[in-house]
Formats: C-alpha cells, structure tokens, sequence
C-alpha cells in the first residue's frame, strides 16, 4: 500500500515535471573527467575521460560541440555532444583556463595564465589567429552582448581589461579588489560585474565610462569574512536576479541585480566555483570543488533542491538542449 | 645660452607631455647579506640570488600592471658583509629609493631602521624572524613581512596537536637561534594542550657538514642520541643552525616522525606549493630565475608586491601616500595563500598562513580548522594583540 502510494506520488511528479531535459556537463579539475548530467533525472549519464586539470567549459554556439580547457596539457578539448567523445583539440596557447566566443560562435579567446595574454583563436579554421598582452595572470573572460569589448581580468593585475575585437587593442583597463577570477555583463549591456576572489567583493562596473560604480558585499553572520571569496555569477535573463558563489563560504548568494544588495544565501556545497542556468531558466546548477558534487537551485522558490555526486573537484558547468 | 637651454628643456617637457606622460618612478632598494648559510643537505643550499630572485619577479609584476597606469618599477640590489657600516649603505641606498625591502639579522636591522627614522623611509623586512623586532624592539618605520618564530612554531603546534601527536621530545641546538626557536615551540605547546616530555640539547662541537664518510657515523651517533627517551609522539627539533635536524628523519631510536627545523618543517613558502593559483607564481618564478622558488624568495616576492599593490590603489608615486595605505586597514595583498594577508596594526606584522611541508610535498596549511579567533584566524598564529610588548613610534 505504501509502496504503491508512493510509487502514484512519483509517477504525479515525473508528470508534472515538463520535459525540459538538458544536458549538464561539468569539469572535474582533478578527477580528468567531465561528468554528463540529464537534468530530467538529475542523474548521470556518463563520464568522460578529458586530458589533465579540465576547468573551464562552454557549449559552442551551434550546441554540437562542448569545449573543455585542459590546464595541464595547453589545449582546449572539443566534446561532440552526440558521441559525448572527444573528437579534436584547439591551438589555445599555455594553459588555458577560461574563455568565451562571439554570438556568431566563429571566434574564442582565451586566457592563458602562464604568459600574461589572450589568445584568439579561430573556430572555424581551429588555427590560433592573435595574441593580446594583458595583466599578469588572465582569467575571467566575457564578451559584451554588442560583440564589440571584449573583457578579461587578470589575478595578480586586479584589473579588467576592456579590448575592442575588431582592433584587439585594450581601450581601457578598470582597477578591482583583489583576484578577479569571473566576469559577466548584464544582458542588457549596462553593466559589467566582476567578482574578486580575495577582495571578497563583486564590482560593479559601468562598461561606457569604465569606472566601478558600486560593489555587492557579502556578510555572513558566524562565519569569518576571509572565507567568502566570490568566484562565479549568474545573471537571470531579465537582469533582475544574480547569483553569485562564495567559494569556501559554501554558499551562493541571491543578490537583487538593481539595488546590488544580497537577498538571501543559499547553503551548497563545500567550496562552489562555477554556475550555469538550464536554458529555460528553472534551474541553476553550481559546482562544488571540495565536497565533489553539484547542487540544484530551483530558481522560483530560490532554494537548493538536489544535489548530485560528479567526479574529483568539480570546477566549471555548462548545459544545454541535448 | 641658460635660458635657451630652459627653453629646451620645456619644449621636450610639452613634447614628451603631448605623445604620453612620463611614467611615474618607484624605487625600491633591496639591502641583503652577503654569504650563504651552509645546510645539511646539499639540495636546501640557498642560492646566491635568494630572496632578490622573488623581489625581481615582483618587480616585473609590478611593471606589467604599471604599464597599464603609467606607473614604472626599479629595483636598486645592495649586499653587506658583516664588517660594513650597514647604516651608512641603508642611508646611501634611501638616497634613491622611497622604500627598502630587508634581508638583515635582527640587529643590523634595527641599526638600519633607526638611522633611516627622520628620512621617513620604510623598511619591509623579508628576512628576519626574530619575535623582539615585532614586541620590545618593534619600529614604526618597518613592516613585517617575513612571518615570527612564533608563528611558525605556532603553525606547527596546531598541525601536531590536531593530529593528536600530543607527547613532544624537543631536542635544541646550542646556538642562541636555536634557544630563541625552541622557546616558541614549547610556548606553542603551552597554548594548544601539547605536552614535552623532555628536552635535549645538542651541542654544536664544530665540524664540517659535509664529509666522505659522514653518513656511517651519523648513522650510529642518532640513534644513540635519542635513545632512552619517555614516550612520546613526534620528535620536535628547534636547529635553525642547520647542526643536527636534518640528520634525524629515520635515525631515531624509538620510530617516530621528526618536526620542526627537519621533517615536517613550517615555513612561509614551499616550491611544491601548488594550491590556490601558486603552480602560476612557481611557474613564472622558474622561468625567469632557472631554479625554484624559496620561503625567503617568497617574502621578498611579496614586500615588493606590497609596495606595488598600495601603488596601483592609491594610483600615486607619493610614498608618504602609499605608506599611509599600507598601514590602513584598508590594505590587503594576494599571495597564493587561499585569503587576503593584511598587516597588524599594532607592530605592522603581516598577517599569513604558513605551510607545513616535508621536503616534497606540503602536508597542510596553518591555521588548522577549529582554532578559532574573535577577528582573524590568522592570529591564532604568533603573539596577539592582548600579549603584544609593542609600542609603535
């Protein structure tokens, strides 16, 4: 009897959960593993073998190809979604950690943390086409939605670098709290957040003018201020709501994208680094670094609803229709 | 012909102005002690350019975030015998430079800090370890950079204690460093609940570190030295004379783990290092400099850092500015430690975790999880507030 109400219970749920099935695919750093995740399920589906310190990790624009930055073993892996194997490598330059493409998904840059520069690289032609000098160890990177500055911050440098993509020239150069590691524009173009590991802030950042106009900062009662470090942001579609990981904090904060103050904290997992929203933007799923596994934040309610066991320090998240 | 020239003069002035001003200009000298210590082991010998090797990589991250602010920085390498007048090469070197980062023992050091006081020159002290340059002889014109005795001891207490290897056997060396590192260890024990069972002292009776057959005889002398001892845990060894620790490591009587000046050693940096984006800092740190990157490296890595991080802040070349920042509270530094280092405000101590490492591999990282503190955990390392003996002037 109990068997069976619970079984109807679970049949009413899996009904009334629309089919809105993605695919997740998450960089574990030390396991040299990408783990796939069906977020119908929330289960895993397969885990692939990558080359050595996967980390940063985005769908190609088409959706055929998920590429994986490989640190250790200076290449960019590309994944064919539907084989889930690697199929080819890209010219990235010394390890590459994090990168980004233009809407048209023919150009990437990326930012390689042992020489101090940007490398661009053409997709199409999966031949490296430029380099561009930055700070001393590049990290963050993000295009702005007109496609015209590109963005890059650099760890040891405290800055974000604005460059222009049709001349790869730095048109201008925004000093940040300390460790800059991600950054992200709103949609609508207004602003540019960058989160500062170390300084413990996020910067907010006017992308015309090129000074920082406001800072979110984050204060979480028992617990020190030197362990919310901010890593990864999310941005809702609507510019209305970021999220925003606090890295040993193991907390993601809910912060009102208009007002730049925090809402509300979720308790994740042990040291959260990197986030992505499933298309339809139900869901965000965070990475957790030390405790090895992903959580499930419903974005409607804002809270943590799953949570699901990937591979060796999970680090970046990308999902996308399968 | 002299207004002509004054004339010239100006017209470069207008004409350099109008292409791109001029970039600012920050000195920084770094006064080091000539000679190296000689070490047990053949592999821990310090290079010759140990501790200016980590102040030239800060140099060149400097002026890679300096070209981006017009700022440009230079870096003035002075080393003193011990029979040179040190005051007078530190004033001659404040001649040109605003800032001066220190590898000097304790008393050359104050020396230096008390003849460049009226210049208002700041020294940032990467070398010495001595707690009294922080407590009873603490100056206002230096910061701190290189972590205490204390703190180490202090990192390395936490680590044996929370591992419950609670039983000490501390052997000391009979040089006066020796004593002053054997005092932080048992004041280490004092404070996280550890217990020495007994002491021992080695005495130093000369003799050269290296020899053809040394290792038959050490072989046969360790054991006997450390035989007979109450039980206990983990040998702890204060020899910062680089006599007898090294020796240790599986020689003793009784099988037990050795720590402190050998074995499991705490210290402010390791080349194995490799967490929190320090496999970048080791990387770019090979590259320039053909080996690996040392604790002394590190502290002078960072002093320089510090300077060129308080420059970049305050976007000035003024130094009384750049000094004022250093010592705000809004200060802090990015250093590969996992949390921002900010300085003490009451004897300008830099704040830092500290590794434990054994040689290849760093085992953890100080302070250890559960040692709590009201505002920093950091300063569960090292002589606090409420104990301090500093009085800044």
């Amino acid at each position: 009897m109990w068997r069976r109400c619970l079984l109807t219970g679970m049949l009413v749920w899996l009904a009334a959960t629309p089919a809105s099935a993605f695919v997740a695919y998450v960089s574990n750093e030390k396991g040299n593993t990408v783990t796939v995740i069906d977020t119908n399920s929330w289960t895993v589906t397969k885990t692939i073998k990558v080359g050595q310190r996967p980390r940063g990790i985005e769908f190609s624009r088409d959706g055929k190809f998920v590429m994986v930055a490989v640190g250790d073993d200076d290449t960019i892996q590309v994944i064919d979604t539907k084989t889930q194997e690697i199929v080819d490598t890209l010219p990235s330059g010394p390890d590459p950690e994090l990168f980004t493409q233009d809407a048209a998904g023919k150009t990437m840059y990326v930012a390689n943390e042992n020489d101090n520069t940007v490398t661009v690289i053409d997709l199409e032609k999966r031949a490296r086409i430029g380099d561009i000098q930055v700070g001393v160890e590049p990290e963050g990177m993000t295009i702005s939605p007109d496609g015209k500055i590109l963005i890059n911050t650099s760890e040891t440098t405290n800055m974000a670098h604005f460059i222009d993509t049709t001349t790869r020239q730095i048109v201008a150069n925004v000093l940040v709290d300390s460790r800059p590691r991600f950054a992200q524009f709103k949609h609508d173009g207004s602003e540019l957040w960058v989160s500062s590991e170390i300084g413990g802030t996020v910067s907010i950042i006017d992308p015309v003018k090129h000074v920082v106009t406001g800072k979110v900062t984050f204060e979480i009662p028992g617990l020190r201020n030197e362990a919310i470090q901010p890593v990864g942001i999310g941005m809702t579609k609507d510019d209305k709501i970021a999220f925003v990981a606090l890295g040993p904090a193991n907390r993601v904060a809910v912060v009102d994208a208009t007002t730049h103050k925090v809402l509300k904290y979720l308790l994740v997992g042990q040291r959260v680094w990197h986030m992505d929203f499933t298309p339809d933007e139900k869901y965000l799923m965070v990475t957790n670094g030390v405790s090895n596994d992903v959580s499930v934040i419903d974005i409607a309610s804002q809270k943590v609803i799953k949570t699901i066991q990937v591979g060796e320090l999970p680090w970046g998240i990308t999902i996308a229709q399968p | 012909m002299f207004r002509w020239l004054i004339g010239t003069i100006a017209l470069s002035m207008m004409a350099s102005g109008a292409l791109a001003a001029d970039p600012v200009e920050i000195h920084i000298g770094y006064l080091g002690h000539a000679g190296v210590k000689s070490t047990l082991s053949l592999v821990q010998q310090p290079a010759d350019n140990d501790g200016i090797a980590g102040a030239r990589l800060a140099i060149e991250d400097n002026n890679t975030t300096g070209k981006f602010l017009n700022q440009r920085f230079t870096l003035d390498e002075v080393k003193v015998k011990d029979s040179d007048d040190v005051a007078k090469i530190a004033t001659d070197l404040a001649a040109h430079n605003d800032y001066i980062i220190t590898d000097l023992p304790a008393d050359a050091l104050l020396k230096v800090a008390d003849a460049l006081r009226d210049r208002g020159t700041v020294l940032l002290n990467a070398g010495a370890i001595d707690d009294r340059l922080r407590e009873q002889d603490c100056r206002g014109n230096v910061i701190h950079v290189a972590p205490t005795r204390s703190m180490l001891a202090d990192a390395l207490g936490q680590y044996l204690v929370w591992k419950q290897w609670k039983r000490w056997l501390l052997v000391s060396g009979s040089h006066d460093q020796d004593k002053l590192y054997a005092d932080a260890l048992r004041r280490a024990a004092t404070r996280f609940g550890a217990k020495i069972v007994q002491e021992r002292t080695f005495e130093d009776t000369g003799g050269a570190r290296r020899t053809d057959s040394g290792v038959t005889l050490i072989q046969r002398q360790m054991p006997v030295f450390t035989q007979q001892a109450p039980a206990y845990d983990v040998l702890v060894a204060a020899d910062e004379s680089e006599v007898f620790a090294n020796y240790l490591p599986y020689r003793t009587w009784d099988p037990r783990p050795v720590a402190g000046s050998a074995g499991l050693v705490p210290t402010s940096w390791d080349a194995a290092h490799d967490q929190w984006g320090a496999v970048q800092i080791q990387n770019r740190f090979v590259k320039l400099n053909m080996r690996r990157m040392t604790a002394l490296d590190m502290q002078a890595w960072t002093a320089a850092r510090m300077i060129g991080e308080a420059t970049s802040r305050t976007n000035s070349g003024d130094p009384k500015k750049v000094i004022a920042f250093l010592k705000s509270p809004d200060f802090s530094i990015a250093a590969f430690k996992g949390t921002r280092l900010t300085l003490r405000d009451w004897n300008l101590q830099l704040r830092q975790p500290i590794l434990l490492a054994d040689g290849r591999m760093v085992v953890s990282v100080s302070p250890q999880e559960g040692f709590l503190h009201q505002v920093s955990e950091l300063d569960t390392l090292g002589v606090d507030r409420p104990e301090t003996k500093c009085k800044l002037q």
